[in-house]
């Protein structure tokens, strides 16, 4: 589990240019296009007036100063001629020179050597409380299958993903725009270090990096080229996931999509996305059909609301059906006093989570 | 037209002494005015660390004395307000001075005087007006052994709250100069000794479409817990919060002594009696620290004083200013305010139950598809209120907006029945607590609320579950409890069993644990 140092020096050569990337995205020059070019012909259509200062800094880059850097920030690095390298990134030709793993690297490993199974799960930063429930379930779905569940630990979907994969224990690994020492976004800080603790996170920038805005579509085609399933759980229309999905598709792969309301603009590009023939994923079973072949592994069983008592039964149906406050499920006050206990009883048996604005949501 | 009664004051040196009282924090302090008449150019002066308003009260008791028919001596005047290292304030001396000076210049008898105190400020027609605080003043009149206490007619019925004092109400100067010849003090006005105000009005049954709002507010009620009412704005949070203050039990006569004291040291207390309905204040979010708490120079009541008994209810809590809100820790903490000036610390009561609405984001819709507030704008948010105040809030109800349907119902339960409720809450808890030192659920501290909540085998059960999974913090487990304990007073159960600790949960904060990984 090594990188050459052809590979060291190129990952050097993004992290110096990182900061005119952006700038000749502005000219149409499309991310995949500009990151498959060698290294010189990187540097010359990038570096633009300051290309013989960069030129110098490009000579003077030491694989060896690398190494140590990457040591110091506790990460293990596989470049695309490692034996490790997972084979699926290897299939694109701008497919990252090194990746940059915190955590625990037999993750990456599994992908490489017997071609574990992965589907990514991706969204919107800026989901319902139902979509992230649902993101939620199908990862813990699916790692308590053994497949990798991958995402980009934004905030919303992605990061429901990865909170249901650690639920049962992964496995589960972070793609990130930024090094794979930076915690981004910042508010996701425990996230990243439950992944670096029992996962995995891994990136193609050099340690230490912000992200830039390239840095993310850039994320997305590892996301997509890792994964065998890339599943859109909830997107608007011009959404990153959207990009994503697409990249899977240039790629070959399989692309689902999570149905959601047809009058919603949150969910007018999932939709969309099944309108033109993504798959149609309703639960974890689908997606584990989908990656592992119809039967092959069965998810984790739904919870039974058969055992519940009839008045709790008939509360979780309603609150499945859309009743999601108390107002909604009770005219008076002792309906209300009712209604909260009866609540509570489910919550506490795992069959409803109470969300943001004391809203109940029926878990999948 | 006016027809001077002409006396021949003698000329030798004349002293006078008037007993009166002025403002202390919600008591107040004996003082002795003085007056000296003697030879000399015609002055008046008055010396005693009087303010402004104190030393103008000579050109008031100088017209008030010839309006009324008086003579004002063209002697050399001093007035001396003892002792004198207390600083005066108000136009409350006036009615002292002009007593002095017409009893210094013979024109009543003096010895009547020993026997009465004197409070009222004066108008220039000789009439007496109304004045704040006349029932620490009778307090403190009937604590320094005085007979009788000569008031403003219009705080009669204020001061009469005190018993075993007698109290002259008057209207003019005039009717004083009657009383201290000798004659009958006129009769107290008539009228309800508690005065009833509009707050009974505001019923519970115009509440539409919240169910869980009215049960969290009858909770609140029967446990004297506090209320943490959030929504998006127009839904009715402060419709409900306004409704808390008339279901509570009524005063007991002790609490309305003590509410009518402050409220009348404020200002706020006019026509005399007694307040008997429980205070609401409702201040508005611009408020400052001093204004909710108490304070200024010689300080006064703030808004947390003013609900002593009584609720107060803040409104968009997250707009009122970082330093108003840690005001309110130590009175939220010790029921008492304190305030040091110098080398005095005068204390206010706060004794109040708090109401407080919140957005749950700063556009109000959180949660639904319509919510445009990024998860910065939600977290920044929800930490403007954390600390120690939300601690302190027992029930959290969420009062989504209500349904076309809802609105339309027919009215829902109503203001008396609550009242029952809580009543009869309020009296096994009474009975429970008897020995407790505390009156409500809500004040009980963590020993001896587990002692006195005896939970059965499966409310623990049900408190473990939900603390092991996440939900609970260990502070929120001890308010989780707590109102437990009045849902089960209110269900009549001795102990409580776990549909109450459910109940409960299901009011609980939204702790800091919930959601960290994943959205």
């Amino acid at each position: 589990m090594t990188a050459c140092d052809g590979c060291l020096r190129r990952t050097a050569l993004i992290g110096l240019l990182a900061g005119h990337v952006d700038r000749a995205r502005r000219d149409h020059r499309h991310i995949r296009e500009l990151l498959a070019l060698p290294d010189a012909a990187l540097l010359a259509a990038l570096a633009g007036d300051r290309r013989c200062a960069l030129q110098r800094s490009y000579e003077q880059i030491a694989p060896r100063a690398a190494r140590s850097r990457l040591a110091a920030a506790r990460l293990h690095a596989i470049c695309r001629h490692d034996a490790g390298y997972p084979p699926r990134l290897l299939q694109s030709t701008d497919a990252p020179a090194v990746l940059h793993v915190a955590g625990n690297p037999a993750l990456l490993a599994a992908l490489a050597a017997g071609g574990a199974p992965a589907v990514a799960v991706v969204g919107a930063r800026r989901a319902g409380q139902d979509a992230l429930e649902i993101a939620r379930g199908l990862a813990r779905g699916l790692a308590a299958a053994g497949v990798t569940v991958i995402s980009g630990m934004a905030l919303g979907i992605d990061s429901a993903a990865h909170a249901g994969a650690l639920e049962v224990g992964g496995p589960t690994l972070g793609v990130l725009a930024s090094g794979a020492d930076v915690a981004y976004p910042p508010s996701k800080r425990g996230l990243y270090r439950a992944l670096v603790r029992d996962q995995a996170v891994v990136s193609e920038m050099p340690p230490g990096s912000s992200p830039h805005r390239w840095c993310f579509p850039a994320r997305n085609r590892t996301i997509a080229g890792l994964a065998s399933l890339t599943i859109v759980v909830e997107a608007a229309e011009r959404s990153g996931s959207l990009i994503t999905a697409e990249l899977a598709q240039e790629l070959g792969r399989a692309v689902g999509a999570v149905p959601g309301p047809v009058l919603a603009p949150r969910t007018a590009g999932s939709n969309a996305l099944l309108r033109d023939g993504a798959l149609v994923i309703r639960h974890a079973q689908d997606a584990l059909d989908e990656a592992l072949g119809i039967g092959v592994a069965t998810a984790l069983p739904r919870r039974d609301p058969g055992r519940l008592e009839t008045p709790l039964r008939a509360l979780l149906a309603r609150v499945a059906d859309g009743g999601d406050t108390v107002s909604a499920l009770a005219a008076t006050p002792a309906e209300a006093q009712q209604a909260l206990a009866g609540l509570a009883e489910l919550e506490l048996q795992g069959f409803v989570r109470r969300a943001a604005g004391g809203r109940y949501v029926a878990l999948a | 037209m006016l027809s001077v009664h002409i006396v021949r004051p003698s000329l030798r040196p004349m002293l006078a002494r008037v007993t009166t009282f002025a403002i202390d924090g919600l008591a107040s302090r004996r003082i002795t005015v003085e007056v000296d008449l003697r030879r000399g150019l015609p002055a008046f002066t008055i010396v005693g660390r009087a303010d402004a308003a104190v030393r103008e009260s000579r050109e008031r008791v100088h017209a008030a004395l010839l309006n009324s028919e008086f003579a004002f001596p063209q002697r050399r005047i001093t007035v001396n307000l003892a002792p004198a290292h207390l600083r005066k304030v108000g136009p409350g001396f006036d009615l002292a001075t002009a007593c002095g000076v017409l009893a210094a210049s013979e024109q009543v008898p003096a010895a009547e005087l020993g026997r009465w105190a004197v409070f009222g400020e004066l108008s220039l027609s000789g009439e007496l007006r109304h004045c704040r605080g006349v029932l620490a003043v009778a307090e403190g009149a009937r604590r320094a052994g005085i007979a009788g206490l000569i008031v403003p007619r219009e705080c009669a019925r204020e001061a009469a709250l005190v018993d075993g004092l007698a109290v002259a109400g008057v209207e003019s100067l005039g009717e004083v100069a009657a009383i201290l010849r000798g004659g009958r003090p006129p009769e107290l006005p008539a009228g309800p000794l508690a005065l009833e105000r509009p707050g009974e009005a505001l019923d519970l049954a115009d509440v539409r479409g919240h169910p869980a709002a009215i049960r969290a507010l009858t909770i609140a009620a029967a446990g004297g817990h506090n209320l943490l009412l959030s929504g998006p704005p127009g839904t009715g949070k402060t419709m409900l919060a306004r409704r808390l203050a008339p279901v509570l039990p009524p005063l007991s006569r002790d609490e309305a002594v003590a509410v009518t004291r402050i409220h009348s040291v404020a200002g706020l207390h006019a026509g005399g009696g007694l307040v008997s309905q429980r205070p609401l204040r409702a201040p508005h979010h611009t408020i400052s620290a001093p204004g909710l708490v108490g304070g200024g120079t010689l300080p006064s009541p703030g808004e947390a004083s003013l609900a002593h008994h009584g609720v107060l209810f803040l409104d968009e809590l997250s707009e009122f200013s970082r330093s108003a809100l840690e005001a309110l820790r130590q009175p939220l903490e010790d029921g008492v305010v304190a305030i040091v000036r110098g080398q005095r610390t005068i204390v206010f009561p706060t004794r109040f139950q708090l109401v407080a609405s919140t957005n749950p984001c700063p556009c109000g819709l959180v949660g639904s598809d319509r919510c445009r507030c990024s998860q910065a704008d939600v977290a920044r948010h929800r930490r403007k209120l954390s600390g120690p105040l939300l601690d302190r809030m027992d029930l959290l109800v969420h009062m989504p907006r209500p349904t076309a349907a809802q609105l339309a119902a027919r009215a829902g339960t109503s203001s008396a029945d609550v009242r029952a409720e809580v009543r009869d809450a309020r009296a096994r808890q009474a009975t429970r607590l008897a020995g407790a030192a505390v009156a409500t659920n809500a004040e009980l501290t963590a020993r001896v609320l587990r002692e006195h909540a005896d939970a059965d085998a499966r409310a623990h059960a049900a408190l473990q579950r939900a603390y092991a999974r996440g939900e609970l913090t260990a502070r929120g487990h001890g308010r989780v409890l707590r109102v437990a304990r009045t849902i089960a007073d209110l269900a009549g159960s001795p102990r409580v069993r776990a549909t109450h600790v459910n109940e409960a949960l299901g009011f609980r904060q939204e702790d800091a644990i919930e959601g960290t990984l994943a959205a």
